[in-house]
């Protein structure tokens, strides 16, 4: 029955090509439309790190009191998105977590040792060795260095996949040196790809793109003085010079700890509140403690990764959708009372309602089904346009996974049934006899 | 025309005039709010920045290795691409407008002041620096030389002397009279005097809301030279030659110079594009929606104004029968379509005011114009006659001999 229905359907369709390609254009536009936005959403929505990003968490500290004239986000709970440097260096002391990380973002010259190549400009993150265990960074060579390194300051680093490729032509590069800033580092490991997106460990600046070409160790970072990319914010004039910020309340390290259950959540912040109790006891605060830690999802959600623009985008397509849909109903009303004839027909025949709300709603399945196919297209074509009008950061998220697909696909044929809902219960409600009389 | 038979007809058709008046209304809501934005982001990367753009790109150098004698390096380097053919001038800063990276701090109108007057972007720049990015001094003077001092990124000091945005200085002294008064910035107990204000300068970032909106023209220029291991020099080059002096002025810096790192020469005009890239192209996504949209909807009222035409074939041809003219048909056929579209209009109004008003409260939307909305109602009812002309004169074209066949 149902390979005889669809086979009536598509020929119903064929009779009136025009209302058909109506339908199915104005499906496929609405889907296309909505799915573009829906899908860069939800990778920007998407859990970064999963399977851990509930034992991940984002410190926090309030060292800038009630007086200070609001925090740098604006935020009513007076929380700064990043530490001090004495904050971030006192909880790396009291090691408290199964793991922790300060770490901040840098950039710096590296000059090949090609003398033909010219010299070029690197991201640089200076993590403690924690970060690569923490965030399960991938090794394609060697390994991270060790705690025994943060602790010497030694002069190691750790390269990319790409800057791998770059400098040694993707060979195994562990042991040899590369000279950043005019000094030489040791490389003791590679890393295979590793993007998470969004990039929840550091929001400052582009949010969703890939992080930095070469990992230095925090400690050997800060004795080298590498200068600061991100955001430095300050509630008061520090001293003059690099040992001046570093003793300042200016914020500008972020802090991730690793705590593996509840439990060791509930004694971090335990901890957390004593640290700030001790320092309100030293004199530094003149304020009671005010501390939060936040596992990914919060942190994504309290940083507001997702930018106004694209929730503005994801409503406008999607009210797009709604009118599309619109259409498609009126459009499929007048192509079901147009056929009230061979509806009373079949009934007078001895089909009874059932069958004929059957045979409708597999017409409008297919309608849903072929608005699919289109939708896809157009969502393919609609991401591209995304890539080349966007800023490189979004580009990065305008890919279309399987799951993406079976929404298209699911989003395209339920709502195409729903709207052939209320023409298809018109076509069950037709009187046989009163369109046999008609003639 | 009789409205009233074509209401009672349309009495039997409800779901289909409730269905093109729900679309209409939508449409309507979503392009009045659709086409606002989208000339918001349009104005938006068309603010001046108050750099005169062409001819003007930047150099973004590094020094390797952290040299001692930065100061005198930028110095040999400045000269040098002054003295390039095509150059105007050259000027060293640490900062210029739409790179989206910069320094912000408040501003004082007293030593011990607790909430500051405003927040202002600084720029750093010698005597070189309004005409090479070709500001337009519109009162007091420029820096002299003997005002500039050095300054690296860790360093905190007060200037002396400052230039001010006549916003920041109207903000600041409403009276007009900025110019040889002081102010208070970075933190400081000494005065700073105002001596010269510019017509306009932008600061650094470019976002749509909140501070770097509110904030947009509060820049000022303070009297250093930015010693750091890294800088941007901006280049003012003679008219069509700044394709030319790119070139040049990479060789001739790589000569006097290997140990650095020239990471970009930008035309400032491509940094426009750059921090502009998201807004023009939300503007460009949303012209593709709503054109989409006016599509939709319009192919939707054909495809069933032409089914409600085939469906009353034989009522069409007995009232021509009776006597009705071709205009008399066509002209049931548009007022019908007035009448739903009318309707769908005024629910649209009403959605357009309440989308804004929603956006107003949570992503700091300014106010819709309603003058818009209506401009935009009459668009929608203008689309209306427009896709029911088709089916209507179809209807129109329908021979009076149909009343006598059976259908």
């Amino acid at each position: 029955m149902f390979g005889y229905y669809c086979g009536l359907a598509i020929r119903s369709l064929k009779r009136n090509v025009v209302l058909t390609v109506l339908m199915i254009a104005a499906i496929g536009v609405g889907i296309g439309a909505s799915m573009t936005t829906l899908t860069v959403f939800r990778a920007m929505g998407s859990d970064p790190i999963q399977g851990k990003s509930e034992q991940l968490f984002a410190v926090q500290i309030d060292n800038w009191g009630p007086s200070a004239s609001g925090s740098a986000s604006g935020k009513p709970d007076r929380l700064q998105s990043q530490l001090s440097y004495i904050d971030a260096m006192n909880l790396m002391q009291a090691h408290p977590a199964k793991r922790q990380s300060a770490m901040y973002a840098s950039s710096l010259a590296l000059t090949p040792s090609n003398p033909d190549l010219h010299a070029f400009r690197v991201h640089v993150r200076a993590p403690y060795t924690d970060f690569f265990a923490m965030f399960e960074v991938p090794f394609l060579y060697g390994a991270p260095w060790g705690s025994a390194d943060d602790a010497a300051h030694a002069e190691v680093v750790v390269i990319t996949r790409a800057l791998n490729e770059k400098l040694f032509q993707g060979a195994n590069s562990v042991g040899k040196t590369v000279n950043l800033d005019g000094h030489d580092y040791r490389v003791v490991g590679v890393i295979d790809d590793w993007q998470p997106i969004p990039k929840f460990y550091d929001l400052n600046d582009e949010k969703f793109s890939k992080g930095a070409d070469i990992y230095v160790p925090f400690t050997r970072a800060i004795d080298r003085q590498m200068g600061i990319e991100g955001n430095i914010n300050c509630r008061e004039n520090s001293d003059s010079g690099w040992e001046g910020r570093l003793h300042s309340e200016c914020v500008w390290v972020q802090f991730w700890a690793e705590l593996p259950n509840a439990a060791a959540a509930a004694d971090y912040r335990r901890f957390l509140q004593n640290y700030a109790s001790q320092q309100q006891a030293s004199g530094r605060f003149h304020w009671p403690p005010n501390t939060s830690i936040k596992d990914v999802r919060e942190w994504l959600a309290y940083e507001d990764v997702i930018p106004d623009e694209f929730r503005i985008l994801v409503l406008v397509s999607f009210s797009f959708l709604f009118v599309c849909l619109l259409n498609a109903m009126g459009l499929m009303l007048a192509k079901t009372m147009g056929r009230a004839r061979d509806i009373g027909v079949r009934r007078a025949l001895g089909a009874d309602r059932g069958a004929i709300f059957a045979q409708c709603l597999i017409e409008s399945g297919v309608i849903g089904l072929a608005g699919a196919v289109l939708g896809l297209l157009l969502t393919g074509l609609g991401l591209f346009g995304l890539r080349t009008l966007l800023s490189q950061d979004i580009a990065n998220l305008t890919h279309l996974d399987l799951v993406d697909v079976g929404i298209v696909i699911a989003l395209a044929v339920s709502a195409t049934l729903l709207a052939g809902l209320y023409p298809t219960w018109r076509a069950t409600t037709i009187q046989p006899a009163w369109q046999l009389k008609a003639n | 025309m009789e409205i009233l038979p074509i209401l009672s007809a349309m009495r039997r058709n409800k779901v289909g005039a409730v269905l093109i008046a729900l679309q209409i209304a939508v449409t309507l809501g979503i392009l009045c709010n659709g086409l606002f934005i989208m000339q918001q982001r349009l104005a938006l990367s068309h603010r001046p920045s108050g750099m005169v753009e062409s001819d003007l790109f930047a150099i973004d150098n590094e020094w390797i290795g952290n040299p001692a004698d930065v100061s005198s390096r930028i110095q040999t380097d400045l000269a040098a691409l002054r003295a390039l053919p095509g150059v105007v001038d050259a000027a060293n800063t640490d900062d210029y407008p739409m790179t989206n990276s910069g320094w912000s701090e408040g501003v004082d109108l007293s030593p011990d002041q607790q909430t500051s007057s405003a927040f202002m972007s600084l720029y750093m720049g010698d005597e070189h620096l309004i005409g090479t990015l070709g500001l337009k001094l519109v009162a007091g003077r420029n820096f002299e030389p003997s005002e500039i001092l050095d300054r690296g990124s860790t360093d905190r000091v007060q200037p002396a002397t400052i230039i001010l945005t006549r916003a920041l200085a109207d903000k600041l002294f409403p009276d007009g009279k900025a110019v040889g008064r002081s102010i208070y910035v970075e933190g400081g107990k000494r005065p700073t005097q105002i001596v010269g204000i510019v017509d306009r300068l932008q600061i650094p970032w470019t976002g749509a809301s909140g501070w770097q909106q509110k904030y947009f023209e509060y820049s000022v220029i303070e009297p250093y030279q930015f010693v750091d291991t890294g800088s941007w020099y901006m280049v003012r080059t003679k008219p069509g030659q700044l394709d030319a002096v790119i070139q040049s002025a990479r060789k001739r810096l790589l000569e006097i110079d290997r140990n650095r790192v020239i990471q970009k020469i930008e035309p400032v005009t491509d940094t426009r594009v750059t921090a502009y890239r998201d807004d023009r192209g939300l503007a460009v996504i949303l012209a593709v929606v709503c054109a989409a949209l006016v599509a939709v909807t319009g192919f939707g009222i054909v495809g069933l104004t032409s089914y409600w035409v085939s469906q009353r074939r034989r009522q069409i041809g007995i009232r021509r029968a009776l006597g009705a003219t071709r205009g008399a048909i066509l002209r049931y056929f548009q007022t019908e379509n007035l009448l739903i579209a009318s309707a769908g209009a005024v629910v649209g109004v009403g959605l357009a005011i309440g989308i804004n008003l929603w956006m107003v409260s949570s992503f700091e939307m300014p106010r819709l114009n309603v003058v818009w909305t209506l401009v935009g109602a009459v668009a929608v009812l203008l689309l209306g006659q427009l896709a029911v002309l088709w089916p209507a004169m179809r209807a129109a074209s329908l021979p009076p001999a149909l009343a006598t066949r059976s259908a």
